[in-house]
């Protein structure tokens, strides 16, 4: 029988967080920003059937940057966690403070098993509230810990440079053509510093639309309506705040 | 708690194991004492409040289906503004008649097993999936069915693919059949079956097919005392809903009155309502 090597704790950790970091860093990376009616997600996705962002409930949406399987599968137990607990009290007890919550254990736990693969995703987890102040915005690394973002925020292989490009520009109280295209903007730059022209049917974009007169408030915004916000000039913006039910509802798909 | 369960606090590994998209199927594998199916019942019939008359008729562009207010317990009114008419989603409505807590519990899951699939698939179910979904349900049913404790809905809804409104009944034992032009469920149904079958015609409007139903319920209500009319004293009129392509629409308080003041209206001088022509 043979001696296992010892590796220290340390050691062990760092080594599963650097394999986590590179496979998250392999996927292209996605923002998700406040505006004045909601909270807007904003990333790159050639493909028009899998998707980054989805509805969990009411007013809580789900973004995910990494391995497709691995965040659908959160997704999927997080769309049954919901709906359970909705259907066990009452769909006010649904909150993205408390999936959250459950979605870092579950991180958390895969992440220092040693028995486990570390999950190779970032996730956010976004509520929006019937005011600005009451949206909260959680980004779930792939450790297991939570971080409670406000404002803007990006996941995924090159956040951090996303990240510090969205600090210094989003302000409260963007329109959601003005956030869409700061969003756009951001996730165009490149890590060397040069711009890249993203298509809008590249681009995947959800929101949570406060004022939306249903009880579920997630929608993607998709077709003319993207086109049409992506190209409002910024005096139009000012006028025409997008109407947003010009599409239906996932038409799409 | 149910959902939050192990002292870990992680997602238990049901909720992260690949499988069906359907919530009831989650829940029977998951939590199988949340199902109305499966609770023990004690020997014999139990009394419970219970729903009266539903009715739904469709007309070129839609749906409309709409319930009475009343709940009877025996020969009481046990509730005089019960709603039995519910959007399953955005395309379809349910109405219930039967055991009424029973029957709002199987819409809850009904609504939630719709919201689910959608959520997980990213897309709809077709509306006769939704309408063999609910025929599931009933199944399950059955065996509080045979205490009395029976729920028997119409179902209705916009077909997008056949591009017209479509309107199912069940029987206890959750048979389906599809009913054409109007249909009818609950104890003043057969009252309200022979109000619509003089009544309706294949081109209505929108606006006649709702004062159609309302007319359906007043002569239901007129012969069945389980069946409740449109209560002027206290301001309670019945539930009219539609079902166009562009979803599910609730009348307003204020259209419901208004419709059915205009049907008590006239029965004030023609007490049995508007007659079809003799030949």
């Amino acid at each position: 029988m043979s001696t296992p090597f010892y590796v220290s704790p340390q050691q062990a950790m760092a080594d599963r967080a650097e394999y986590a970091r590179k496979g998250i860093a392999r996927g292209r990376s996605l923002v998700v920003l406040q505006y004045t009616d909601g909270i807007v997600f904003v990333g790159e996705n050639p493909s028009r059937a899998l998707h980054k962002f989805s509805e969990i409930y009411d007013r809580i949406g789900f973004a995910a940057a990494g391995k497709y399987n691995e965040y659908e599968n959160l997704r999927i137990g997080g769309v049954r966690y919901a709906d359970l607990r909705g259907y066990t009290y009452d769909r006010d007890d649904v909150t993205a403070r408390g999936l959250a919550n459950v979605y870092a254990q579950t991180l958390g736990t895969i992440f220092s098993s040693a028995g486990e693969k570390p999950y190779e995703v970032e996730l956010v987890v976004a509520e929006v509230g019937t005011e600005p102040e009451g949206d909260q915005i959680y980004r779930l690394p792939h450790d297991g810990s939570i971080v409670d973002e406000h404002g803007s925020v990006a996941v995924g292989g090159n956040a951090e440079q996303i990240s510090s490009f969205l600090d210094q520009r989003h302000r409260d109280g963007m329109s959601l053509a003005e956030a869409l295209k700061l969003a756009v903007q951001a996730l165009s730059r490149d890590t060397n510093g040069s711009e890249r022209e993203i298509p809008a049917e590249r681009l995947e974009v959800a929101v949570l639309d406060r004022t939306r007169p249903q009880q579920r408030k997630f929608k993607r915004i998709v077709g003319r309506q993207l086109v049409r916000l992506l190209e409002a000039d910024n005096a139009a913006i000012a006028r025409t705040d997008e109407p947003s039910d010009e599409i239906p509802e996932d038409s799409e798909e | 708690m149910e959902a939050n369960t192990r002292s870990t606090g992680r997602l238990p590994a049901a909720f992260l194991t690949p499988g069906s998209s359907s919530f009831l199927d989650f829940l029977s594998d998951h939590s199988p004492q949340l199902l109305p199916g499966n609770r023990k019942l004690p020997e014999g019939v139990l009394e419970a409040p219970h729903g009266t008359t539903i009715v739904a008729a469709t007309f070129p562009g839609g749906v409309v289906l709409a319930g009475d207010r009343r709940a009877t317990m025996g020969n009481m009114i046990a509730q005089r503004d019960i709603e039995k008419v519910f959007p399953a989603d955005e395309f379809s409505a349910v109405g219930i008649a039967g055991t009424a807590g029973l029957a709002v519990e199987m819409v809850k899951l009904f609504q939630l097993e719709l919201e689910h699939f959608e959520k997980v698939e990213g897309t709809t179910l077709s509306l006769e999936g939704k309408a063999n979904r609910l025929s599931t349900m009933i199944r399950g049913n059955l065996g509080m069915a045979m205490q009395g404790l029976a729920v028997v809905p119409l179902f209705a809804g916009w077909d997008e693919g056949k591009e017209k409104g479509r309107i199912f009944s069940y029987d206890v034992t959750g048979g389906r059949s599809e009913e054409q032009g109007f249909a009818a469920t609950g104890s003043g149904s057969i009252f309200a079956r022979g109000s619509m079958k003089k009544l309706y015609r294949p081109d209505l409007t929108e606006e006649q097919a709702t004062t159609l139903v309302v007319q359906a319920l007043y002569d239901a209500a007129d012969d069945d005392s389980a069946t409740g009319g449109p209560d002027l004293y206290r301001h309670i009129y019945p539930i009219v809903t539609v079902i166009t392509d562009e979803g599910f629409r609730r009348l307003t308080e204020e259209e419901s009155s208004a419709l059915a003041r205009s049907v008590t209206d006239r029965r004030l001088e023609q007490p049995d309502g508007p007659r079809a022509a003799l030949l």
